[in-house]
């Protein structure tokens, strides 16, 4: 170890693993839905994209990735929820993960609801 | 990138009780699930919560398992892991709260606590050097080498108003004040990690959870007097904790944050450990390192001190474990942080290692000031079976007796050493009505004379002397001359005694004295024990008329002294049973058998 930056490099990479053990309770819950139904539909690929998104922007302190059970709508599935602190819960239905950095980055980031891929938007 | 983290507790406790064999169950079934690159398997250091071990806590939703079973390890990874159910009933009970579940974090066990020397345990992988480093670990060391000089780092510490947490309190800027004032061509830096208290296991819970903090903190510490070898004298029977520091140094070495030229600013620093062979006097600073030096472990006289003359004749300085966990923050967050902390004389946290008739056995740390009544009540949980508070011991066989009248006293250095007990290393003993004061009294002091190292006879025939006194009176064969004639015995031990394990080893039998003479003179006068534990002075009996004649204790009893009788009582359908006091060995097994409360004992 030559330098502070070389300590604070490695401090970088290994933060986001320390900072999913701390509970946060203003952090952004992504709720995905992982019963029988959104196994099947494939939500599993779809919570490790999150998991990835967000770590890759540095945001593992101010939101949480969790799995939830069935919330009913299995036609819809792989169903995710989102809810930012002093927002509107949004259900995001059939998300594939080539979905999730547009609703990171939109919803989570910018605070801006995807609309499109919404349960509103289901015609 | 793992979605979840869950951590199994590898701290002494749990792993007692199996936990690693949980964390290999969890890898194990998570391979078989293809889960193993989602999910994070880290054994960490102790969690504090050591009765409900073994541990496991699941992030990012912080569930807290408690009692976990290897059979259970599927389960979890099924409903939990895989589907993101929690496992209700598995969870610590005061966790759930009218089906919903909060937070670790708000519980009484944990709401009352702040945690300083202990933040890391039960939070990183004690055996990953990145854990630590992102956790902030070695930003002290960086910031001290690269922006403070030596000078500035002492002073921080005396602002600090840091105490050593090894017992005595002596305020540890001071000390590194001494030892950098001496000129010499090589300093030592040590670190006390032999813990011997019977009941005590802070430190060796820091240096299992969080080993690196010991190892930048004493690398401060060099820097700050000038020194550039350090020693862990650690205790062998902590194998894990030598283990895991043995990791830490190894990897420290790696990345180059021990050895040469740390931080490429020309700042040398190396640490050896060297392992005690379990004696209690090894604990005490200048036979600690005559240990060091490979001789026998004898205290000597001081002065001169080891700032000025100490390990191999040089300047050094000695310091505990938990000092050690504390000064990292301290450069980091300044020495105001840590001053706003605790009362006006001891400032910061103190850990406790809670013991003996408590609810929530384990770890815990709190500002200085907090009453024994929160730790006892709120945060241990209070005591088993609706039992009466007597005593708390604190500070091991060098402390002394807290009786229930000063539950509310501010727990500081020197308000406890008021009352006539002192800080200690944090061992917390409580004791309930089933207690005996003069078994308690006797039991540290048996300790004390095994473990006088027997170089000045004050110690070694003194402490001799008190112990077969103590020991007649439990068995009925004191009188009242003995109790003046003990209490002038520990005055004159207090006074004469060469090094810390005499001039402290009275201390059980002078607060007892002080506060529990009563039960003293009922042993002496009245030959008999109020919370029946002494032997000798008990007799067991059945009560006849309350006696239903099951015959139950008679088949338990061991040695055959309980028979039948041939009185009947009124009311009763069979004839009463009695013990032959002559045959009884006051096991206790009638007691434990019968269902109608008949058998007493007194």
């Amino acid at each position: 170890m030559k330098s502070l930056a070389e300590l604070q490099a490695i401090r970088d990479r290994a933060r986001a693993q320390i900072e999913l053990r701390q509970e946060n309770p203003n952090a952004a819950k992504v709720l995905v839905g992982m019963a029988t139904c959104g196994i099947a539909a494939g939500a599993r690929p779809v919570l490790n994209a999150f998991t990835e998104e967000i770590a890759k922007r540095g945001l593992t302190k101010d939101v949480t990735v969790t799995q939830t059970g069935c919330i009913g709508i299995c036609q819809y599935e792989p169903v995710v929820e989102v809810e930012v602190p002093g927002q509107e819960k949004v259900t995001y239905v059939k998300v594939a993960p080539e979905m999730v950095p547009r609703i990171v980055n939109d919803h989570l980031v910018n605070h801006n609801v995807v609309t499109e891929y919404t349960i509103g938007a289901i015609k | 990138m793992y979605r979840s983290n869950v951590l199994v507790c590898g701290g002494t406790g749990c792993t007692s009780s199996h936990s690693l064999l949980i964390a290999e169950k969890l890898k194990e079934e998570l391979k078989a699930k293809g889960l193993d690159k989602e999910v994070n398997v880290i054994t960490t250091g102790c969690f504090g919560l050591c009765a409900l071990g073994p541990i496991m806590v699941v992030y990012p939703e912080g569930s807290f398992y408690s009692m976990v079973k290897v059979e259970d390890v599927p389960e979890i990874v099924e409903e939990h892991l895989n589907k993101g159910r929690i496992v209700t009933r598995l969870l610590y009970q005061e966790t759930v709260e009218n089906d919903t579940i909060k937070s670790l974090n708000k519980t009484a066990f944990y709401e009352k606590q702040h945690r300083v020397a202990l933040r890391n345990c039960g939070v990183i992988d004690p055996e990953k050097i990145d854990d630590y480093i992102a956790n902030d670990g070695y930003a002290a060391l960086g910031k001290v080498l690269t922006e403070m000089t030596p000078e500035q780092v002492i002073q921080t510490m005396l602002d600090s108003g840091l105490r050593g947490r090894g017992g005595a309190g002596f305020p540890t800027g001071l000390k590194w004040k001494f030892a950098a004032g001496n000129d010499a061509d090589q300093k030592y830096v040590c670190c006390n990690a032999d813990e011997g208290d019977p009941g005590a296991f802070m430190d060796r819970s820091v240096l299992e959870g969080d080993p690196h903090v010991v190892l930048e903190a004493m690398a401060i510490a060099g820097y700050a007097i000038g020194a550039s070898q350090g020693y862990i004298y650690v205790r062998a029977e902590y194998p894990i904790a030598v283990k895991r520091l043995q990791i830490a140094i190894d990897q420290a070495h790696e990345y180059g944050l021990l050895g040469e030229d740390i931080f490429g600013t020309g700042f040398n620093f190396d640490i050896k450990l060297r392992l005690g062979a379990g004696a209690f006097v090894c604990g005490e600073e200048t036979a600690l390192m005559t240990s060091i030096e490979g001789k026998r472990g004898e205290p000597r006289p001081r002065p001169p001190f080891p700032a000025v003359k100490g390990l191999y004749r040089k300047p050094t300085i000695l310091n505990n474990v938990e000092t050690y966990a504390n000064i990292p923050q301290i450069i980091l967050k300044g020495a105001d942080w840590f001053a706003s902390m605790g009362t006006e004389k001891s400032k910061g946290t103190k850990v406790f290692a809670l013991g003996g008739k408590i609810n929530h056995t384990g770890l815990v740390e709190v500002p200085m000031g907090t009453t024994l009544r929160t730790i006892v009540e709120e945060i241990g949980g209070g005591i088993p079976n609706g039992k009466k508070f007597k005593a708390a011991q604190t500070g091991g066989p060098s402390g002394g007796c807290i009786p229930a009248e000063h539950l509310d006293v501010p727990i500081d250095y020197d308000n406890l050493i008021a009352i006539g007990s002192m800080m200690g290393s944090g061992g917390l003993i409580v004791m309930d009505e089933d207690n005996c004061m003069v078994d308690i009294a006797k039991f540290f002091l048996e300790f004390t004379v095994d473990e006088s190292c027997g170089k000045c006879t004050p110690c070694r025939i003194g402490t001799k002397r008190l112990l077969e006194m103590l020991d007649k009176i439990t068995k009925g064969q004191g009188t009242m001359e003995m109790l003046d004639e003990m209490e002038d015995l520990c005055n004159y031990i207090k006074a004469n005694s060469l090094c810390g394990l005499g001039q402290t080893a009275p201390n059980p039998v002078l607060s007892t004295l002080r506060y529990f003479k009563d039960e003293y003179i009922a042993h002496v006068v009245d030959h008999k024990c109020p919370a029946g534990v002494c032997k000798d002075l008990l007799e067991f009996r059945i009560e006849k008329d309350k006696c239903f004649g099951c015959g139950m204790c008679a088949k338990k009893c061991p040695v055959g002294a309980i028979t039948v009788t041939d009185y009947t009582a009124p009311g009763k359908k069979k004839p009463a049973y009695e013990i032959d006091t002559t045959k009884c060995i006051k096991c206790g097994a009638c007691i434990a058998t019968c269902k109608f409360n008949a058998v007493f004992k007194g």
